[in-house]
């Protein structure tokens, strides 16, 4: 399941029982009561919620961030020199090989672009951002061979939309 | 746990900025219906069913992001100073100044984007502005930034007015946000929630603006003098700390009619209590810290700074799920009251603000930014809170007002309830966009993704339909209020 579905579903799940509490306390709002009970649960409730986003939730995002693009580097990665202009991309290299690293050092001539690379079937799998003035670099590793898209992901004027080239990811290992 | 104890005492307002807190809700709720209009357009655009030339996409953007920013914080302010009257005293004139300023600089936009044909976006990301191969003059970006800074002074004086009289009353900015209950145990002087809230907005909405003058005026300098330029990593975080701490701020400031109305509605208080309180001095803290989760994409951006907006973007959801969201919920629950508009509506904020946290925190988590940033997944996120968290607020806040500061259940809620219905769908057809890969501000959508874009333009023609049955049911009692001043 790719990270865009995970997080549709989590957010489904999550909205979804938001939506059963809100809508439990609709109906039951018009039935009187005491505040103070209401109130002591409320109370339980909120100890509860707020332990669990700590000892759970904090963790797990903790736990998650191990997982960043900043820090990974490869040994002999193939490497692709892009550098975004209004509006396309100028890449030195467009054909690599599958199951090895490729690092895309990215840049931009004028105004800020971002390099998002989209596989065959159209799901957004890596992006960086391309900003005038620094490189930075992106290594992923392409497991499926195909053609691969790069979109503009920074709002950079007129032609924004249009700024696609394509990456070929061919079957094999090829000299980086 | 609770100690400290406000009970709602005053009711009707006597509100000595009356005349403007309405005149800012009619303008809010006849720019909000242009712009929506705009929005419901470039979602034609999208959806295939409209051709629209992508420069005019790119203008309709750009006045519609600005607007509805412009608004959210015009709304937004109207709901604060109305009921934070009831406690400090504020000068009328400050709110007419600010209004002032706030048309010219709409004015000047306007002519920016319409004669100028400026489209760069309403966070003017530099160097965009300066740098558009021609397709707007220097003259329409100066013009747009200029107006933006004209509109960011009339806000920071309102803020230091907020500020000034919060001052005045509790002694302090500290005081304000309870410091004095909450480190030192004193029940003297405790600030009621809306005067919390208040504290909060005028900290964070002062250093946001300050930061935004900054950055506009580098980058207008930059256009007289293109040889003077900026880091633009410098210049991305300046523009996105002001743009996130401040259109934030403004859901804050609407937040005061929800702790103001549901303590009168059920009969139950709202207590200031140092739960309360320690909730509200996070979330000023981390309003302010965690705007670098917009630049986790910036791989020169220190990895500290990635840390802090990851880790502290989930933090900063406490204080409103636990704190004023299930507050809220406690306060309705089982009170006995019947539903009618306002207190519905009241009902959707909470829930259409919390709910939006949801998707903005797994957003921030990097693993996810790496292929959710700049996908519609944004615009899902923060659609959901604006227009389900801080409108229904804004509304809620209209419709007391056309009915004389009285809430005793008036008829049926069912537009409200549409409203959500409509808004709902819209606001999942962004998020099923982001979840489809479909980039933000993309004046082209491929066919594949115009589904999505075709049930939005549905949707959001329902919700622009209600939005103006609420304007209109203010704006018809208009004559009336400004009369029984
Ligand atoms: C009927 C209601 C609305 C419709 C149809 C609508 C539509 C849109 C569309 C189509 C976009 C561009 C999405 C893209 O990136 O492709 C957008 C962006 C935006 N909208 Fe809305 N919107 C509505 C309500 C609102 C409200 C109530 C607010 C705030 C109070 C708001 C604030 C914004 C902002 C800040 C942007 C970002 C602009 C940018 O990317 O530069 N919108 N909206
Ligand atoms: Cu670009
Ligand atoms: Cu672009």
């Amino acid at each position: 399941m790719s990270i865009q579905t995970v997080c549709a579903l989590l957010t489904l799940v999550a909205i979804l029982a938001l939506s059963a509490v809100v809508l439990r306390v609709r109906i039951l709002a018009q039935e009187g009561h005491d505040y103070a009970p209401v109130q002591g649960n409320a109370y339980r409730i909120r100890a509860i919620g707020f332990w669990i986003l700590v000892l759970v939730g904090l963790p797990i995002s903790i736990w998650l961030f191990r997982e960043n693009p900043y820090t990974v580097q490869a040994t002999a990665p193939q490497v692709i020199n892009a550098t975004g202009y209004q509006w396309y991309w100028d890449l030195d290299r467009s054909e690599v090989a599958a199951g090895a690293p490729v690092e895309f050092r990215v840049t931009s001539a004028d105004v800020n672009h971002g390099f998002g690379i989209y596989d065959p079937t159209g799901e957004l799998v890596a992006q960086t951002q391309a900003m005038p003035g620094y490189i930075n670099r992106l290594t992923h590793v392409f497991e499926t061979p195909g053609n691969y898209q790069v979109l503009c992901l920074e709002y950079c004027g007129l032609v924004h939309h249009a700024m696609i080239t394509e990456i070929v990811v061919t079957e094999g290992t090829t000299n980086g | 746990m609770a100690d400290a104890t406000y009970t709602q005492g005053r009711v009707a307002t006597a509100d000595r900025g009356r005349l403007w807190v309405v005149l800012y809700l009619a303008t809010t709720g006849l720019v909000l219906l242009l712009m929506m209009l705009a929005g419901l357009w470039m979602r034609l655009a999208q959806s295939g069913w409209l051709y629209t030339d992508p420069a005019l996409f790119y203008e309709l953007m750009t006045v519609h992001g600005t607007g509805m920013v412009g608004i959210a914080a015009l709304g937004g302010a109207a709901v604060l100073w109305h009921f934070l009257s009831a406690y400090v005293r504020l000068n009328a004139w400050v709110m007419g100044a600010n209004f002032a300023l706030f048309l010219i600089g709409v004015v000047a936009i306007l002519v920016a984007e319409f004669i100028g044909g400026f489209g760069g976006g309403w966070t003017f990301l530099y160097p965009l502005p300066a740098i558009s191969q021609d397709v707007w003059p220097a003259w329409a970006a100066a013009m747009h930034m200029g107006g933006l800074l004209v509109i960011g002074v009339g806000f920071l004086i309102w803020c230091l007015e907020l500020a000034r009289a919060i001052i005045a009353t509790y002694g302090g900015l500290g005081r304000g946000l309870g410091w004095h209950v909450l480190f030192r145990g004193s029940t003297q002087n405790v600030p009621p929630p809306t005067v919390v809230a208040a504290t909060m907005v005028t900290i964070v909405t002062t250093l946001a603006l300050i930061a935004g003058a900054a950055v506009l005026v580098m980058s207008l300098v930059n256009l007289a003098f293109p040889a003077v330029e900026i880091n633009p990593l410098l210049a991305k975080n300046l523009i996105y700390f002001f743009g996130h701490t401040f259109i934030n701020a403004t859901i804050y400031m609407g937040v005061a009619v929800v702790y103001e109305l549901l303590p009168r509605i059920t009969g139950r208080p709202w207590k200031t209590s140092k739960v309360f309180l320690a909730a509200w001095t996070l979330s000023t803290t981390m309003v302010l810290i965690i705007f670098p989760h917009h630049l986790m994409m910036d791989f020169a951006m220190p990895i500290w700074a990635m840390v802090i907006g990851q880790i502290f973007s989930y933090v900063n959801s406490f204080p409103v799920l636990i704190v004023t969201g299930l507050g809220a919920l406690a306060i309705l629950h089982r009170s006995g009251i019947r539903w009618d508009m306002v207190s519905t509506l009241l009902l959707t904020s909470v829930f259409g603000w919390m709910a939006g946290v949801i998707p903005a925190v797994i957003d921030a988590t990097v693993v996810v930014n790496s292929v959710m940033h700049n996908t519609l997944w944004v615009p899902g996120h923060f659609h959901f809170y604006l227009l389900l968290g801080l409108l229904p607020m804004i509304f809620a806040f209209m419709i007391y007002l056309a009915r004389d500061e009285d809430v005793t259940p008036r008829g049926g809620d069912l537009m409200a309830i549409l409203y959500l219905a409509f808004g709902l769908t819209f606001v999942t057809m962004f998020l099923v966009g982001g979840w489809a890969s479909v980039p933000r501000r993309w004046a082209e959508h491929l066919p594949e993704w115009q589904i999505w874009d075709q049930i939005a333009v549905i949707m959001a023609s329902g919700v622009i339909t209600l939005a103006t049955i609420f304007v209109a049911m203010f704006l018809v009692r208009m004559p009336a209020m400004l009369r029984a001043r």
